[in-house]
């Protein structure tokens, strides 16, 4: 069988490699490659040569510009050496591919800066939203609940009923469009996969801490009109084990954590439908 | 010439930054606001085109859904002031420098030298204030003048101006390269005025010692043949200062102390450091047999121990007090970005896998005057917290353990302990991964940052006591991402064996890293005009001691530097070749091929005799308190939970990522509603496996006004009692000690100095007796001795505190044990003794008293019973476990009952006491801090297993775990003592700090 293969870009700041290679690893990948943009840059590594890309958590550029910045502009601007095409050319390949991207917390909030979400009418290089500044104006690291929208294109959290439990680590996670329209096709399209909730995945909720940072509509998670691109502000690669949860010791859990159910889904995605 | 972009937030959009503006300027300076915005402006200052601006204004610069963007032309309004803050010349700017990168990425062009960008803020107040407040918010809130400058318009001159001028803080200074010569052959005044002026904290009899050496006719011949006259050039000068300074060279616990106890026995002690510390690992390590685990103790920048056969853990914790008093962000987020450093230039170098953070601080709601010059406390809490949460936030490194410690006299100087450990492969490339060697020919080479005016001074002025004229050099500002790209770059140099040898450019800059790294192969010839500069006109002496962050400096052998600096260059790391190492025995400096240092390694190293210190111990008597006889502790134990070393830290903590990396196991809160106070962290820092790093910590300043050794007795158990209570292991565990103390050294402003140093001797005892009991190796620490802050008039002087840190293992972190109850019918159980011993307790210090009673540990019994409790947990008998600490049994028992949300309900009476029954009182079993204590419970149906394992220990059973949510402790006399609701002890706990 023809293996299927996952990439972690790291590099400037990005700090949720390891884990999210594992994490890849456990939910059915083959190889989980840990790939500096260096790397990419030099051409030694080339995206065209996986099925699942993960653009993860961390401080790009400490987020001096804004979180992720300065990275959506490198990744436009900066070209791939011998190749002369430049790195963004590689990305939307890959996308026009119909492969995964799976952005988490500053990944997620680089997919929003670069318009590859909500990646309207398959332009995924027009940013209509963005991750701002808390309301709280600090870091959080909380857990939170995440009420899942059952009838959302996302590969990513099929088969999910109610919702999933993970950590959130942000300073910029409040959510917002450009405009009512942008928000309201969001909602129309189902293309919100996560809201903040209560513990019962019950109702979207915009009180804190349970929403932690104030965004619109409650939205923790978006995807683009495919499914196959997904962001989020919470870390799913940061609960794939019982021993994650904060309240291991006192919950009879089961041994996976939710967080992993989005790495199974994209492994059986890519085997059934890209090998 | 300089153009001007503005960012700021489109009317609609939420401006969090200034909300918060705007409550520090209510909450901390008393003031009225209506409200307060923010503009982001970017100083261009480069030869860019009119559409280049703007894609720059229209890209990374701005976010086209929040913000607007203008070039040369205001974006304020609707405002009453305005305040612009930058920075100064020279100081770092990290948004600047992410900014002009920005920009080379868009343009494909890069800057030409003297070029640059530069960030600052502006801030429009709105409210009825007058020109001496914004005065005011601008110098006491919004802008450290160290640092930074700022200038302030009102409305109207904003509009006659039509805003603010652009500033470019450019480091103008002409390019030269000056060495001078100083005479040393001048009087005794004289010799000391040179120190002084020159920040050399030099001492005269040190000076006296450089006197003689350039006096000696065999050195001056020598000298000759490279070119250089008799008197020492000022890069010599400079460098033995750094090398000599207490900050490098320790000079306090190398030095020969007469100590004389309080009943006259007299002692001579040859170095604290070899008579005590090593001594404690040398000891316990022997003792240890073949069950030792140390690998490599005291040599490199952090211990070493085996974690298994595969792979070694590396930790190190040092502190970062005068910076962080000078400018509290910057200072706390280069302690912490520095001792990243550490565990990543020891052995061939780790992988980072946890920061720990311990501060101390005065009350952040002190109301007194404070001398001039001292920051108030609540701006060092704010600018330490937050510069250690960008430092270890942005590093990617989980913050998984420390405390907030709080003392009046912390106001003289705070203390920031960081600590960071690390993994790496016990054997890299077929080596031991702990050792590291230089061959002569070697190439030295420098990564990371470059060098300027920055930190300059850093190691001798942490060697003095704070002053008003403390220099602003001495202040640097950290830059997390450029290390991160460094140890990106460098952990994949290692893999490939690219070095022979890295350490880490801390204090005292080169003269400290390459003059260690000349010492191991026996010389180094080093041209400093080769060093990059972030800007022109540094000296070679500025050159060589600079302690500009972010770097590292590494031999490397000369096949395989073009391997090494192609690849660093893909990686954006700056590497340079500065010289090479040697064997001929001299610390050779040049500039641009002319000698500007020559120094014999040995004159260098141990030219210095010891200090002679003297010491007498003489115990203090302070007033004995009557402990309070009364019917109801329920007021007593709300006030104690609300006090600030007990109450709820979890506004700081929430603020710190301590889950990144993805192998937290006991976070920092446990129990039912995420909020209940941990003891100790358990990382897993290998994913595929169940095996768990453990570490803890304990740090009690107030027993030293009683006695210092007590003092270190109770933290070092505190440190291992945390460790143990989650189920750490007591055959791998070692102690890591970091001594923060006041100058004990006599002198005129010290005329106390013999006690103070007393006080060191008996600490020092305490180390040696506790660890040698508990099995405990030091493997590294460090002191910082002279947190002392004296005007002239006024001197404030820390409590001497001892920080222990542990690091250990759990063998299987699914074992672990966390403080909150489980469920009611639980037994709830109290392991050891209490006793009538609330001297230095925080029950004291809530009426207001000291005692003389301070706990004592009985390290026999409790280190057979804490190896007993380990068993129950790995046997999984233990449903919560919580130490006993500051507050005693009664906090204990609020935090367990009310993080698990079921009540308990106990009996004093039930309690094992030791020593005289004449103190034993409702009150004292409540809030003694006797040491070594753990409130543990077990579920019934294990309840004879458990006691099977505990029997022959102190312990008893004293109460259960209860549905309803009350805690309910009958006293003596059978009648309700406590009796109080766990919603509202919760609340006293968490509000003191909540709203921080």
């Amino acid at each position: 069988m023809k293996k299927i293969r996952a990439i972690v870009i790291t590099g400037n700041g990005t700090n949720c490699e390891t884990e999210a290679a594992h994490a890849c690893r456990l939910g059915g990948f083959d190889e989980a490659v840990i790939a500096h943009i260096a790397e990419i840059l030099s051409g030694e590594v080339r995206l065209d040569d996986f099925h699942f890309l993960n653009l993860t958590g961390g401080f790009l550029d400490g987020d001096d510009l804004g979180s992720a910045k300065a990275q959506a502009n490198r990744l436009k601007h900066a070209g791939v050496a011998g190749t002369g095409e430049k790195l963004v050319e590689q990305f939307t390949r890959f996308i026009g591919a119909g492969k995964l991207i799976l952005g988490v917390c500053n990944g997620f909030q680089l997919m929003v800066k670069m318009g590859m979400l909500p990646g309207f009418d398959g332009d995924f290089l027009t940013q209509r939203t963005t991750l701002t500044f808390n309301d709280c104006g600090r870091f959080q690291d909380r857990w939170v609940y995440l009420k899942t929208d059952a009838a959302s294109p996302s590969v990513f959290t099929t088969g999910i009923e109610q919702g999933i439990y993970l950590p959130m680590r942000h300073g910029e996670g409040k959510f917002l469009c450009d405009s009512p329209a942008t928000l309201e096709r969001i909602e129309r399209e189902h293309l919100a996969v996560l809201k903040y909730s209560g513990p019962d995945y019950e109702a979207a909720t915009m009180e804190f801490p349970l929403n932690p940072n104030g965004a619109q509509n409650a939205i923790a998670g978006l995807c683009d009109p495919t499914g196959r691109l997904m962001g989020l502000m919470p870390h799913p690669e940061a609960f794939v084990h019982y021993t994650q949860h904060p309240r291991w010791t006192r919950e009879e859990l089961p041994e996976e954590g939710d967080g992993l159910k989005l790495y199974r889904n994209a492994a059986e995605y890519v085997r059934k439908n890209l090998v | 010439m300089a153009h001007r972009i503005e960012v700021a937030l489109k009317e609609s959009v939420r401006d969090a930054r200034g909300e918060r503006i705007k409550r520090e300027i209510e909450h901390f300076l008393h003031l009225a606001v209506d409200e307060v915005r923010t503009i982001d402006v970017y100083t261009v200052d480069a030869a860019l085109t009119p559409e280049e601006l703007q894609q720059a204004a229209a890209g990374p610069f701005s976010d086209p859904v929040i913000q607007e963007w203008s070039i040369e032309r205001p974006l304020a309004a609707g405002f009453d002031f305005a305040v612009e803050v930058g920075f100064r010349p020279g100081v770092t700017d990290n948004v600047g420098r992410t900014a002009r990168e920005a920009v080379e990425y868009l343009t494909g062009r890069p800057f030409v030298s003297g070029e640059g960008v530069y960030y600052s803020v502006q801030y429009l107040l709105k409210g009825a204030f007058e020109v001496a407040d914004v005065e005011q918010i601008a110098t006491g809130l919004l802008c450290n003048t160290l640092i930074q400058r700022y200038s302030v318009l009102s409305a109207a001159d904003f509009m006659a101006k039509r805003g603010f001028a652009p500033t470019v803080p450019k480091v103008l200074a002409e390019a030269k390269a000056e060495v001078r010569e100083i005479d040393l052959n001048v009087s005794d005044g004289e010799l000391l005025r040179i120190s002084k002026e020159g920040v050399l904290a030099l001492t005269l009899e040190e000076m006296r010692i450089i006197q003689a050496h350039y006096r000696d006719t065999q050195v001056v011949a020598e000298r000759a043949t490279v070119g250089l006259g008799a008197n020492p050039t000022d890069v010599e000068l400079e460098c033995l200062a750094q090398t000599w300074s207490e900050h490098c060279k320790h000079k306090i616990f190398s030095g020969t102390v007469q100590y004389e106890d309080e009943e006259g026995n007299k002692q001579e002690i040859k170095s604290l450091f070899k008579s005590f510390i090593q001594r404690t690992t040398r000891d316990v390590r022997a003792k240890l047999g073949d069950k030792d685990f140390c690998l490599s103790v005291f040599k490199d920048n952090a211990g070493v121990i085996k974690f298994n056969d595969q792979q070694s853990l590396v930790f190190k914790v040092e502190t970062h007090n005068s910076p962080s008093a000078l400018d509290p962000y910057g200072g706390a987020l280069t302690g912490i970005v520095g001792v990243n450093r550490d565990p990543f230039g020891t052995g061939q170098g780790a992988k980072l896998i946890f920061n720990t953070d311990v501060f101390c601080f005065a009350d952040p709601f002190y109301e007194k005057a404070l001398p001039a010059r001292l920051l108030h406390p609540r701006r060092i809490y704010e600018g330490v917290v937050e510069g250690v949460e960008h430092g270890g936030n942005k590093s990617g490194i989980p913050t998984v353990n420390g405390s907030l410690v709080f003392d009046e006299r912390f106001a003289g100087k705070p203390l920031v302990f960081c600590g960071t450990a690390g993994i790496m492969p016990s054997e890299i490339n077929g080596q031991p991964s702990h050792e590291k060697s230089i061959k002569p020919g070697d190439l030295i080479v420098m990564t990371g940052g470059r060098i300027g005016k920055d930190g300059i001074h850093g190691a001798t002025f942490s060697s003095e006591e704070l002053n008003e004229n403390s220099p602003v050099t001495a202040v640097q500002i950290g830059d997390p991402i450029t290390q991160k790209r460094m140890f990106d770059f460098l952990i994949r140099a290692r893999d490939k064996a690219l070095y022979r040898f890295i350490t880490d450019n801390g204090a005292g800059g080169l003269s400290s890293s390459v003059g260690e790294m000349a010492g191991e192969c026996g010389g180094c010839r080093m041209d400093l005009a080769k060093a990059p500069l972030k800007y022109p006109g540094l000296n070679p002496w500025e050159i060589i001691i600079s302690e500009a962050q972010e770097r590292m400096s590494l031999a490397v052998p000369p096949e395989r530097i073009d391997e090494f600096l192609t690849m660093a260059k893909r990686f954006g790391v700056e590497a340079t070749v500065l010289g090479e190492f040697t064997d001929n025995g001299v610390f050779h400096i040049l500039y641009d091929d002319r000698t500007v240092a020559w120094l014999p390694m040995a004159f260098m190293h141990e030219g210095l005799p010891p200090l002679q210190l003297p010491a007498k111990w003489e115990p203090p008597r302070h007033a004995e308190p009557a402990v309070e006889v009364k019917g109801d502790y329920s007021g007593d134990l709300a006030a104690l939970l609300g006090a600030l070393n007990i109450c709820s830290k979890e506004s700081v903590v929430r603020r710190y990522d301590h889950e990144v990396q993805g192998g937290s196991v006991v976070k920092p809160f446990s129990g039912v509603a995420n909020d209940g106070p941990s003891d100790a962290a358990v990382v897993r820092p290998i994913l595929e496996s169940f095996e768990g790093v453990v570490t803890a910590h304990g740090i009690c300043p107030r027993y030293s006004d009683i006695d210092t050794y007590h003092m270190t007795a109770n933290a070092i158990d505190e440190a291992l009692r945390n460790y143990v209570a989650v189920g750490g292991s007591l055959d791998l565990v070692a102690g890591l000690d970091n001594f923060c103390w006041c100058d004990p050294v006599l002198s005129e402003k010290t005329p106390d100095g013999p006690y103070k140093m007393a006080q060191l001797v008996r600490s020092n005892q305490a180390l040696y007796d506790i660890c040698m009991a508990y099995n405990l190796p030091l493997i590294s620490g460090k002191d910082s001795m002279k947190n002392d802050f004296y005007d002239g008039s006024t001197k404030i002087s820390i409590p001497p505190t001892l920080l222990f840190s542990v690091i250990g293992k759990i063998e299987d972190a699914r074992k672990a044990v966390t403080m909150d109850v489980k469920r009611p019918g639980d037994i709830v159980y109290l392991l050891g003794k209490t006793g009538d011993e609330l001297g230095g307790s925080e029950y004291f210090a809530l009426k207001g008293a000291i005692g003389n009673k301070v706990p004592l540990v009985d390290t026999g019994r409790a280190y057979r019973r804490y190896q007993a409790y380990h068993q129950a947990v790995t046997q999984r008998l233990v449903a919560s476990c919580h130490d006993l600490s500051d507050g005693g049994l009664a906090v204990a028992a609020a935090e367990s009952a009310f993080a698990g949300g079921y009540g308990m309900s106990m009996e004093l009476s039930r309690v094992l006491w030791k020593g005289d029954m004449a103190g034993k009182s409702d009150a004292t079993l409540l809030f003694s801090e006797s040491a070594s204590r753990h409130l543990v419970t077990v579920h019934p149906e294990q309840r004879e297993e458990f006691e099977n394992i505990m029997s022959g220990n102190c312990f008893a059973a004293i109460g259960v775990v209860t549905p309803e949510p009350v805690l309910a402790i009958v006293g003596l006399n059978g009648a309700a003592v406590v009796r109080a609701g766990l919603a509202e002890l919760k609340e006293a706990w968490q509000k003191t700090l909540r709203e921080l």
